[in-house]
Protein backbone atom coordinates (compact mmCIF):
# COMPACT_ATOMS: atom_id res chain seq x y z
CA UNK A 1 0.00 0.00 0.00
CA UNK A 2 1.78 3.68 -0.81
CA UNK A 3 1.32 6.30 2.04
CA UNK A 4 0.08 9.65 1.47
CA UNK A 5 3.15 11.08 -0.25
CA UNK A 6 2.88 7.92 -2.85
CA UNK A 7 5.73 6.35 -1.36
CA UNK A 8 5.70 2.23 -0.84
CA UNK A 9 5.06 1.47 2.98
CA UNK A 10 7.54 -1.07 4.27
CA UNK A 11 4.89 -3.55 4.46
CA UNK A 12 4.98 -3.74 0.82
CA UNK A 13 8.70 -3.92 0.60
CA UNK A 14 9.69 -7.46 0.58
CA UNK A 15 7.20 -8.33 -2.48
CA UNK A 16 7.82 -4.55 -4.31
CA UNK A 17 11.13 -4.02 -3.91
CA UNK A 18 12.97 -6.92 -2.80
CA UNK A 19 16.27 -6.57 -1.05
CA UNK A 20 18.74 -7.23 -2.66
CA UNK A 21 20.27 -10.96 -3.28
CA UNK A 22 24.19 -11.19 -3.41
CA UNK A 23 25.34 -14.34 -5.43
CA UNK A 24 28.47 -13.95 -6.01
CA UNK A 25 30.28 -15.56 -3.09
CA UNK A 26 33.00 -17.62 -5.30
CA UNK A 27 33.87 -13.42 -5.43
CA UNK A 28 34.05 -12.75 -2.21
CA UNK A 29 32.11 -14.39 0.73
CA UNK A 30 30.48 -11.75 3.21
CA UNK A 31 32.28 -12.25 6.49
CA UNK A 32 31.19 -14.17 8.93
CA UNK A 33 29.86 -13.01 12.16
CA UNK A 34 32.31 -15.48 13.92
CA UNK A 35 34.92 -12.97 11.93
CA UNK A 36 33.51 -9.78 12.24
CA UNK A 37 33.21 -10.34 16.59
CA UNK A 38 36.67 -11.32 16.31
CA UNK A 39 38.07 -8.63 14.16
CA UNK A 40 36.69 -6.47 16.20
CA UNK A 41 38.45 -7.40 19.24
CA UNK A 42 41.69 -8.07 17.69
CA UNK A 43 41.92 -4.33 16.53
CA UNK A 44 41.97 -3.32 20.05
CA UNK A 45 44.58 -5.79 20.90
CA UNK A 46 46.86 -6.66 18.05
CA UNK A 47 48.20 -3.81 16.68
CA UNK A 48 51.73 -3.41 17.76
CA UNK A 49 54.85 -5.52 16.30
CA UNK A 50 54.88 -9.12 16.87
CA UNK A 51 58.97 -9.64 17.09
CA UNK A 52 59.34 -6.95 19.99
CA UNK A 53 59.46 -7.90 23.33
CA UNK A 54 57.26 -5.98 25.41
CA UNK A 55 53.45 -6.42 26.62
CA UNK A 56 51.72 -5.28 23.68
CA UNK A 57 54.43 -6.98 21.35
CA UNK A 58 53.56 -10.30 22.83
CA UNK A 59 50.04 -9.73 22.74
CA UNK A 60 50.05 -9.99 19.12
CA UNK A 61 52.73 -12.36 18.91
CA UNK A 62 50.00 -14.73 21.01
CA UNK A 63 47.08 -14.01 18.45
CA UNK A 64 49.09 -14.41 15.43
CA UNK A 65 50.16 -17.82 17.17
CA UNK A 66 46.95 -18.84 17.60
CA UNK A 67 45.05 -17.90 13.98
CA UNK A 68 48.34 -20.12 12.87
CA UNK A 69 47.26 -23.01 15.18
CA UNK A 70 43.59 -22.55 14.17
CA UNK A 71 43.90 -22.61 10.59
CA UNK A 72 46.33 -25.62 10.81
CA UNK A 73 43.85 -27.61 12.86
CA UNK A 74 41.09 -26.45 10.02
CA UNK A 75 43.32 -28.00 7.99
CA UNK A 76 44.72 -30.47 9.32
CA UNK A 77 48.61 -29.86 9.26
CA UNK A 78 51.09 -28.30 11.52
CA UNK A 79 51.67 -24.96 13.00
CA UNK A 80 54.90 -24.66 11.89
CA UNK A 81 53.23 -25.06 7.93
CA UNK A 82 51.43 -22.46 7.99
CA UNK A 83 52.17 -18.75 6.64
CA UNK A 84 49.95 -15.51 6.45
CA UNK A 85 50.26 -13.51 3.70
CA UNK A 86 48.59 -10.14 2.28
CA UNK A 87 46.57 -12.10 -0.52
CA UNK A 88 45.53 -15.42 -2.34
CA UNK A 89 47.46 -14.13 -5.12
CA UNK A 90 50.29 -13.45 -2.86
CA UNK A 91 50.26 -16.98 -1.56
CA UNK A 92 49.63 -18.58 -4.75
CA UNK A 93 53.04 -16.42 -6.47
CA UNK A 94 55.25 -17.30 -3.62
CA UNK A 95 53.82 -21.00 -2.90
CA UNK A 96 54.40 -21.75 -7.05
CA UNK A 97 57.40 -19.98 -7.39
CA UNK A 98 58.78 -21.18 -3.77
CA UNK A 99 58.31 -24.74 -4.91
CA UNK A 100 59.32 -24.19 -8.49
CA UNK A 101 62.82 -22.37 -7.35
CA UNK A 102 63.38 -25.49 -4.74
CA UNK A 103 62.76 -28.03 -7.82
CA UNK A 104 65.49 -29.34 -10.13
CA UNK A 105 67.08 -28.74 -12.51
CA UNK A 106 67.42 -25.83 -10.04
CA UNK A 107 66.26 -22.31 -11.83
CA UNK A 108 65.26 -24.23 -14.58
CA UNK A 109 62.26 -26.59 -13.52
CA UNK A 110 59.15 -26.58 -16.29
CA UNK A 111 55.92 -25.95 -14.07
CA UNK A 112 52.94 -27.76 -15.47
CA UNK A 113 49.17 -26.48 -15.17
CA UNK A 114 45.74 -27.18 -16.02
CA UNK A 115 44.36 -25.06 -18.58
CA UNK A 116 41.60 -24.04 -16.36
CA UNK A 117 43.89 -22.30 -13.30
CA UNK A 118 43.01 -19.05 -11.61
CA UNK A 119 45.34 -16.45 -13.68
CA UNK A 120 47.42 -15.87 -10.57
CA UNK A 121 48.75 -19.48 -11.42
CA UNK A 122 49.07 -18.33 -14.98
CA UNK A 123 50.50 -15.30 -14.25
CA UNK A 124 53.28 -16.70 -12.03
CA UNK A 125 53.94 -19.74 -14.05
CA UNK A 126 54.84 -17.69 -16.76
CA UNK A 127 57.02 -15.16 -14.95
CA UNK A 128 60.11 -16.66 -15.07
CA UNK A 129 62.10 -19.86 -16.12
CA UNK A 130 61.06 -22.72 -19.30
CA UNK A 131 57.74 -22.20 -21.35
CA UNK A 132 55.27 -23.63 -18.84
CA UNK A 133 53.19 -26.94 -20.29
CA UNK A 134 49.11 -26.39 -20.09
CA UNK A 135 47.56 -29.61 -19.74
CA UNK A 136 44.07 -28.74 -21.46
CA UNK A 137 40.92 -30.08 -19.80
CA UNK A 138 37.35 -31.88 -21.09
CA UNK A 139 33.84 -30.58 -21.46
CA UNK A 140 33.65 -30.59 -17.57
CA UNK A 141 36.57 -28.38 -17.06
CA UNK A 142 38.49 -31.48 -15.35
CA UNK A 143 42.05 -32.28 -15.95
CA UNK A 144 43.61 -35.62 -17.23
CA UNK A 145 46.56 -35.99 -14.59
CA UNK A 146 48.34 -38.16 -16.85
CA UNK A 147 48.67 -34.91 -18.91
CA UNK A 148 51.58 -33.61 -16.95
CA UNK A 149 53.70 -35.89 -18.03
CA UNK A 150 57.25 -33.77 -19.12
CA UNK A 151 56.28 -31.01 -16.03
CA UNK A 152 59.01 -30.97 -13.58
CA UNK A 153 56.53 -28.99 -10.81
CA UNK A 154 52.69 -29.51 -11.03
CA UNK A 155 50.29 -26.26 -10.36
CA UNK A 156 46.72 -27.92 -9.82
CA UNK A 157 43.57 -26.29 -8.65
CA UNK A 158 41.57 -28.33 -5.70
CA UNK A 159 38.44 -26.93 -7.42
CA UNK A 160 37.75 -24.88 -10.30
CA UNK A 161 36.92 -21.07 -9.68
CA UNK A 162 34.37 -20.90 -12.31
CA UNK A 163 32.65 -23.80 -13.11
CA UNK A 164 33.51 -25.81 -9.38
CA UNK A 165 34.34 -28.93 -10.96
CA UNK A 166 36.46 -30.87 -8.78
CA UNK A 167 40.21 -31.79 -10.07
CA UNK A 168 41.10 -35.39 -9.53
CA UNK A 169 44.56 -33.95 -7.46
CA UNK A 170 45.10 -37.50 -5.78
CA UNK A 171 45.38 -39.53 -8.80
CA UNK A 172 48.63 -37.31 -10.24
CA UNK A 173 51.45 -39.36 -10.42
CA UNK A 174 53.57 -39.78 -7.28
CA UNK A 175 57.08 -37.74 -7.56
CA UNK A 176 55.82 -34.84 -9.07
CA UNK A 177 56.12 -31.83 -6.80
CA UNK A 178 52.57 -30.80 -6.42
CA UNK A 179 51.65 -27.08 -5.88
CA UNK A 180 47.54 -27.00 -4.96
CA UNK A 181 45.61 -24.07 -5.76
CA UNK A 182 42.81 -24.21 -2.84
CA UNK A 183 41.31 -21.08 -2.85
CA UNK A 184 38.04 -22.08 -4.61
CA UNK A 185 37.47 -25.15 -1.85
CA UNK A 186 39.18 -24.02 0.97
CA UNK A 187 37.12 -24.47 4.21
CA UNK A 188 33.90 -25.78 2.41
CA UNK A 189 35.53 -29.70 1.38
CA UNK A 190 38.25 -31.34 2.55
CA UNK A 191 41.62 -30.83 1.43
CA UNK A 192 43.08 -33.80 -0.83
CA UNK A 193 45.73 -35.70 0.47
CA UNK A 194 48.06 -35.38 -2.32
CA UNK A 195 50.03 -31.75 -1.82
CA UNK A 196 53.31 -30.44 -0.96
CA UNK A 197 52.57 -26.37 -0.82
CA UNK A 198 48.97 -25.21 -1.25
CA UNK A 199 47.23 -21.82 -1.02
CA UNK A 200 44.48 -20.30 0.01
CA UNK A 201 42.60 -17.28 0.26
CA UNK A 202 40.27 -15.68 2.97
CA UNK A 203 37.57 -13.74 1.78
CA UNK A 204 36.55 -16.99 -0.40
CA UNK A 205 35.45 -18.49 3.31
CA UNK A 206 34.59 -15.55 4.46
CA UNK A 207 37.28 -13.93 6.76
CA UNK A 208 38.19 -10.32 5.62
CA UNK A 209 40.20 -9.75 1.95
CA UNK A 210 44.03 -8.97 2.21
CA UNK A 211 44.63 -12.70 4.21
CA UNK A 212 46.15 -15.37 1.99
CA UNK A 213 47.54 -18.70 3.37
CA UNK A 214 50.51 -20.67 2.43
CA UNK A 215 51.17 -23.95 3.20
CA UNK A 216 54.09 -25.74 2.66
CA UNK A 217 54.58 -29.59 3.81
CA UNK A 218 57.21 -30.22 6.24
CA UNK A 219 60.28 -31.80 4.33
CA UNK A 220 59.28 -30.27 0.95
CA UNK A 221 62.27 -28.05 -1.10
CA UNK A 222 60.54 -25.12 -0.92
CA UNK A 223 62.98 -21.35 -1.51
CA UNK A 224 62.00 -18.32 -1.05
CA UNK A 225 61.82 -16.66 -4.60
CA UNK A 226 61.39 -13.05 -3.82
CA UNK A 227 63.61 -10.80 -1.36
CA UNK A 228 63.35 -12.07 2.37
CA UNK A 229 62.48 -10.29 5.23
CA UNK A 230 62.85 -11.11 8.94
CA UNK A 231 59.32 -11.15 9.92
CA UNK A 232 57.81 -13.99 12.99
CA UNK A 233 57.51 -16.30 9.54
CA UNK A 234 60.48 -16.55 7.53
CA UNK A 235 58.04 -17.45 4.34
CA UNK A 236 56.46 -14.23 4.19
CA UNK A 237 57.57 -10.54 4.61
CA UNK A 238 55.94 -7.14 5.58
CA UNK A 239 54.62 -6.40 8.92
CA UNK A 240 52.05 -8.99 9.83
CA UNK A 241 47.51 -7.88 9.75
CA UNK A 242 47.49 -9.74 12.86
CA UNK A 243 43.34 -8.82 13.48
CA UNK A 244 42.59 -9.87 9.97
CA UNK A 245 44.43 -13.29 10.47
CA UNK A 246 42.88 -13.71 13.43
CA UNK A 247 39.38 -12.84 12.11
CA UNK A 248 40.21 -14.88 9.32
CA UNK A 249 41.23 -18.18 11.09
CA UNK A 250 37.70 -17.63 13.36
CA UNK A 251 36.00 -17.73 9.58
CA UNK A 252 37.84 -20.91 8.73
CA UNK A 253 36.53 -22.73 12.56
CA UNK A 254 32.88 -21.57 12.06
CA UNK A 255 32.81 -22.40 8.09
CA UNK A 256 34.50 -25.75 8.79
CA UNK A 257 32.36 -26.79 11.75
CA UNK A 258 29.19 -25.94 9.58
CA UNK A 259 30.19 -26.60 6.01
CA UNK A 260 28.11 -30.18 6.09
CA UNK A 261 24.71 -28.20 7.04
CA UNK A 262 25.51 -25.49 4.77
CA UNK A 263 27.22 -27.82 2.37
CA UNK A 264 24.32 -29.84 1.66
CA UNK A 265 22.08 -27.07 2.01
CA UNK A 266 23.49 -25.06 -1.20
CA UNK A 267 23.95 -28.37 -2.97
CA UNK A 268 20.24 -28.60 -3.24
CA UNK A 269 19.89 -24.90 -4.18
CA UNK A 270 22.22 -25.35 -7.07
CA UNK A 271 20.46 -28.51 -8.34
CA UNK A 272 17.46 -26.56 -8.67
CA UNK A 273 19.63 -23.52 -10.56
CA UNK A 274 20.72 -26.19 -13.05
CA UNK A 275 17.47 -28.00 -13.34
CA UNK A 276 15.71 -24.58 -14.03
CA UNK A 277 18.62 -23.19 -16.28
CA UNK A 278 18.61 -26.41 -18.40
CA UNK A 279 15.39 -25.85 -18.83
CA UNK A 280 15.44 -22.52 -20.57
CA UNK A 281 15.96 -22.82 -24.09
CA UNK A 282 19.08 -22.31 -25.39
CA UNK A 283 21.02 -22.42 -22.14
CA UNK A 284 23.67 -24.82 -21.23
CA UNK A 285 24.87 -25.54 -17.78
CA UNK A 286 28.33 -26.22 -17.71
CA UNK A 287 30.80 -27.98 -14.91
CA UNK A 288 30.72 -31.12 -13.78
CA UNK A 289 26.79 -31.85 -12.45
CA UNK A 290 28.41 -33.92 -9.12
CA UNK A 291 31.97 -33.74 -8.93
CA UNK A 292 31.29 -30.13 -7.97
CA UNK A 293 31.94 -27.38 -5.24
CA UNK A 294 28.82 -26.77 -3.59
CA UNK A 295 28.21 -23.61 -3.64
CA UNK A 296 28.28 -22.50 -7.13
CA UNK A 297 26.70 -23.13 -10.72
CA UNK A 298 27.75 -21.67 -14.13
CA UNK A 299 25.66 -21.36 -17.33
CA UNK A 300 26.00 -20.17 -21.15
CA UNK A 301 22.47 -18.55 -23.00
CA UNK A 302 23.00 -18.32 -26.48
CA UNK A 303 22.64 -14.67 -28.43
CA UNK A 304 22.77 -12.99 -25.41
CA UNK A 305 24.89 -10.43 -24.31
CA UNK A 306 26.68 -10.87 -21.18
CA UNK A 307 27.43 -7.57 -19.93
CA UNK A 308 23.33 -6.71 -20.84
CA UNK A 309 22.67 -10.22 -18.77
CA UNK A 310 24.36 -9.20 -15.86
CA UNK A 311 23.15 -5.96 -15.90
CA UNK A 312 19.20 -6.95 -15.97
CA UNK A 313 19.86 -8.88 -13.41
CA UNK A 314 21.43 -6.67 -11.05
CA UNK A 315 18.85 -4.42 -12.27
CA UNK A 316 16.06 -7.00 -10.78
CA UNK A 317 18.29 -7.48 -7.65
CA UNK A 318 20.30 -10.40 -8.31
CA UNK A 319 24.29 -9.60 -8.38
CA UNK A 320 25.72 -12.49 -10.44
CA UNK A 321 29.56 -12.90 -12.21
CA UNK A 322 29.85 -13.28 -15.68
CA UNK A 323 33.10 -14.70 -17.50
CA UNK A 324 32.10 -13.28 -20.73
CA UNK A 325 34.25 -10.75 -22.79
CA UNK A 326 32.65 -8.38 -22.41
CA UNK A 327 32.18 -7.88 -18.80
CA UNK A 328 36.14 -8.54 -18.15
CA UNK A 329 38.74 -6.06 -17.79
CA UNK A 330 40.59 -8.00 -20.53
CA UNK A 331 38.14 -7.87 -23.10
CA UNK A 332 38.80 -11.38 -23.69
CA UNK A 333 36.43 -14.24 -22.86
CA UNK A 334 37.25 -16.47 -20.03
CA UNK A 335 39.76 -18.75 -20.01
CA UNK A 336 38.26 -21.34 -18.52
CA UNK A 337 34.85 -21.69 -20.46
CA UNK A 338 37.66 -21.18 -23.97
CA UNK A 339 39.40 -24.30 -22.73
CA UNK A 340 36.59 -26.39 -21.67
CA UNK A 341 35.08 -25.24 -25.36
CA UNK A 342 32.02 -24.25 -24.12
CA UNK A 343 29.61 -21.37 -24.98
CA UNK A 344 31.34 -18.08 -23.65
CA UNK A 345 28.48 -15.74 -24.30
CA UNK A 346 25.94 -15.23 -21.96
CA UNK A 347 27.82 -16.53 -19.40
CA UNK A 348 26.99 -16.21 -15.11
CA UNK A 349 28.18 -17.91 -12.55
CA UNK A 350 26.10 -17.66 -9.48
CA UNK A 351 27.46 -18.26 -6.30
CA UNK A 352 25.65 -19.28 -3.04
CA UNK A 353 26.15 -17.38 0.27
CA UNK A 354 26.04 -19.07 3.38
CA UNK A 355 22.96 -17.84 4.38
CA UNK A 356 21.11 -17.56 0.92
CA UNK A 357 17.62 -18.84 1.14
CA UNK A 358 15.08 -21.06 -1.28
CA UNK A 359 13.09 -17.73 -1.66
CA UNK A 360 16.78 -16.28 -2.85
CA UNK A 361 17.01 -18.89 -5.39
CA UNK A 362 12.91 -19.09 -6.02
CA UNK A 363 12.97 -15.30 -6.75
CA UNK A 364 16.23 -15.37 -8.99
CA UNK A 365 14.86 -18.66 -10.91
CA UNK A 366 11.50 -16.53 -11.61
CA UNK A 367 13.19 -13.53 -13.58
CA UNK A 368 15.54 -15.58 -14.95
CA UNK A 369 13.75 -16.63 -18.51
CA UNK A 370 12.14 -13.63 -18.27
CA UNK A 371 15.19 -11.62 -18.46
CA UNK A 372 16.85 -14.15 -21.00
CA UNK A 373 13.58 -13.79 -23.72
CA UNK A 374 13.88 -10.12 -23.45
CA UNK A 375 17.64 -9.60 -24.34
CA UNK A 376 17.30 -12.35 -27.13
CA UNK A 377 14.33 -10.10 -28.36
CA UNK A 378 15.97 -6.84 -28.56
CA UNK A 379 18.44 -8.77 -31.61
CA UNK A 380 15.33 -10.72 -32.97
CA UNK A 381 15.98 -13.96 -31.84
CA UNK B 1 42.95 -21.05 -49.78
CA UNK B 2 39.33 -20.51 -48.80
CA UNK B 3 36.99 -23.37 -48.98
CA UNK B 4 33.71 -22.45 -51.34
CA UNK B 5 30.96 -21.52 -49.00
CA UNK B 6 26.89 -21.45 -49.77
CA UNK B 7 26.91 -17.69 -47.56
CA UNK B 8 29.52 -15.89 -46.21
CA UNK B 9 28.89 -14.05 -43.05
CA UNK B 10 31.26 -11.22 -43.13
CA UNK B 11 30.96 -10.53 -39.06
CA UNK B 12 34.78 -8.08 -39.41
CA UNK B 13 34.39 -6.08 -36.43
CA UNK B 14 31.56 -7.36 -34.50
CA UNK B 15 31.93 -8.33 -30.85
CA UNK B 16 30.34 -11.54 -29.16
CA UNK B 17 27.65 -12.52 -29.13
CA UNK B 18 26.89 -10.76 -32.57
CA UNK B 19 28.87 -13.55 -34.71
CA UNK B 20 27.09 -16.34 -33.34
CA UNK B 21 23.56 -13.82 -33.62
CA UNK B 22 24.43 -13.30 -37.49
CA UNK B 23 24.77 -17.05 -37.60
CA UNK B 24 21.66 -18.28 -35.65
CA UNK B 25 19.30 -15.89 -37.97
CA UNK B 26 20.67 -17.03 -41.25
CA UNK B 27 21.57 -20.42 -41.43
CA UNK B 28 18.23 -21.39 -42.32
CA UNK B 29 19.23 -19.60 -45.71
CA UNK B 30 21.23 -22.40 -46.59
CA UNK B 31 19.79 -26.08 -47.43
CA UNK B 32 20.76 -29.11 -45.43
CA UNK B 33 23.99 -29.76 -46.31
CA UNK B 34 25.15 -26.61 -47.40
CA UNK B 35 28.04 -24.72 -45.51
CA UNK B 36 27.94 -21.33 -43.97
CA UNK B 37 31.81 -19.41 -43.60
CA UNK B 38 31.44 -17.09 -40.46
CA UNK B 39 34.34 -14.32 -40.76
CA UNK B 40 34.71 -13.11 -37.57
CA UNK B 41 37.88 -10.65 -35.90
CA UNK B 42 36.13 -11.34 -32.41
CA UNK B 43 38.35 -13.89 -30.44
CA UNK B 44 35.43 -15.40 -28.70
CA UNK B 45 34.13 -16.68 -31.94
CA UNK B 46 36.65 -19.43 -32.33
CA UNK B 47 35.05 -21.08 -29.34
CA UNK B 48 31.56 -19.67 -29.29
CA UNK B 49 30.71 -20.85 -32.96
CA UNK B 50 31.87 -24.76 -32.57
CA UNK B 51 29.21 -24.37 -29.43
CA UNK B 52 26.56 -22.61 -30.76
CA UNK B 53 26.99 -26.08 -33.37
CA UNK B 54 27.13 -28.41 -30.67
CA UNK B 55 23.97 -26.74 -28.75
CA UNK B 56 22.21 -26.22 -32.19
CA UNK B 57 22.89 -30.09 -34.21
CA UNK B 58 25.23 -28.43 -36.62
CA UNK B 59 27.80 -29.54 -37.85
CA UNK B 60 31.52 -27.54 -37.30
CA UNK B 61 33.68 -27.91 -40.36
CA UNK B 62 36.58 -26.65 -38.73
CA UNK B 63 38.65 -22.84 -39.29
CA UNK B 64 40.14 -21.42 -42.11
CA UNK B 65 42.06 -18.12 -42.49
CA UNK B 66 40.49 -15.59 -44.92
CA UNK B 67 42.69 -13.58 -47.35
CA UNK B 68 42.97 -10.51 -45.06
CA UNK B 69 44.12 -12.88 -42.26
CA UNK B 70 40.93 -12.95 -40.15
CA UNK B 71 39.85 -16.03 -39.08
CA UNK B 72 37.28 -18.03 -40.82
CA UNK B 73 34.84 -20.52 -39.53
CA UNK B 74 32.69 -23.22 -40.99
CA UNK B 75 29.31 -24.54 -40.44
CA UNK B 76 27.13 -27.69 -42.09
CA UNK B 77 23.91 -26.85 -41.64
CA UNK B 78 22.71 -30.72 -40.86
CA UNK B 79 18.78 -29.90 -40.05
Amino acid sequence: MADRFGHVTSADRPSALPRPVYLDSASAEPLHPAARETLLAALERGYADPRRLHGPARDARLLLDNARAVVAECLEVRPDEVTFTASGTEAVHRGLLGLRLGTAPAGDARIGYAAVEHSAVVHAARWTGPEPLEVPVDRLGRVDPEGFAGADVVALQSANHEVGTLQPVDRLPDGVPLFLDACASMGRLPLPARWDVLAGSAHKWGGPAGVGVLVVRKGTRWANPFPGDDRVDERASGFENVPAALAAAAALRAVVAERDDVGARQRALVDRIRAAAADVADVEVVGDPVDRLPHLVTFSCLYVDGEALVTELDRRGYGVASGSACTASTLTPSRVLEAMGVLTHGNVRVSLTRDTTEADVDGFLDVLPGVVRDIRAEVGL
Amino acid sequence: MSTPADLELDCRGMLCPLPVIELGKRIGEVAVGGLVAVVASDVAARTDVPAWCRMRGQEYAGEETAPDGTPRYLVRRLS
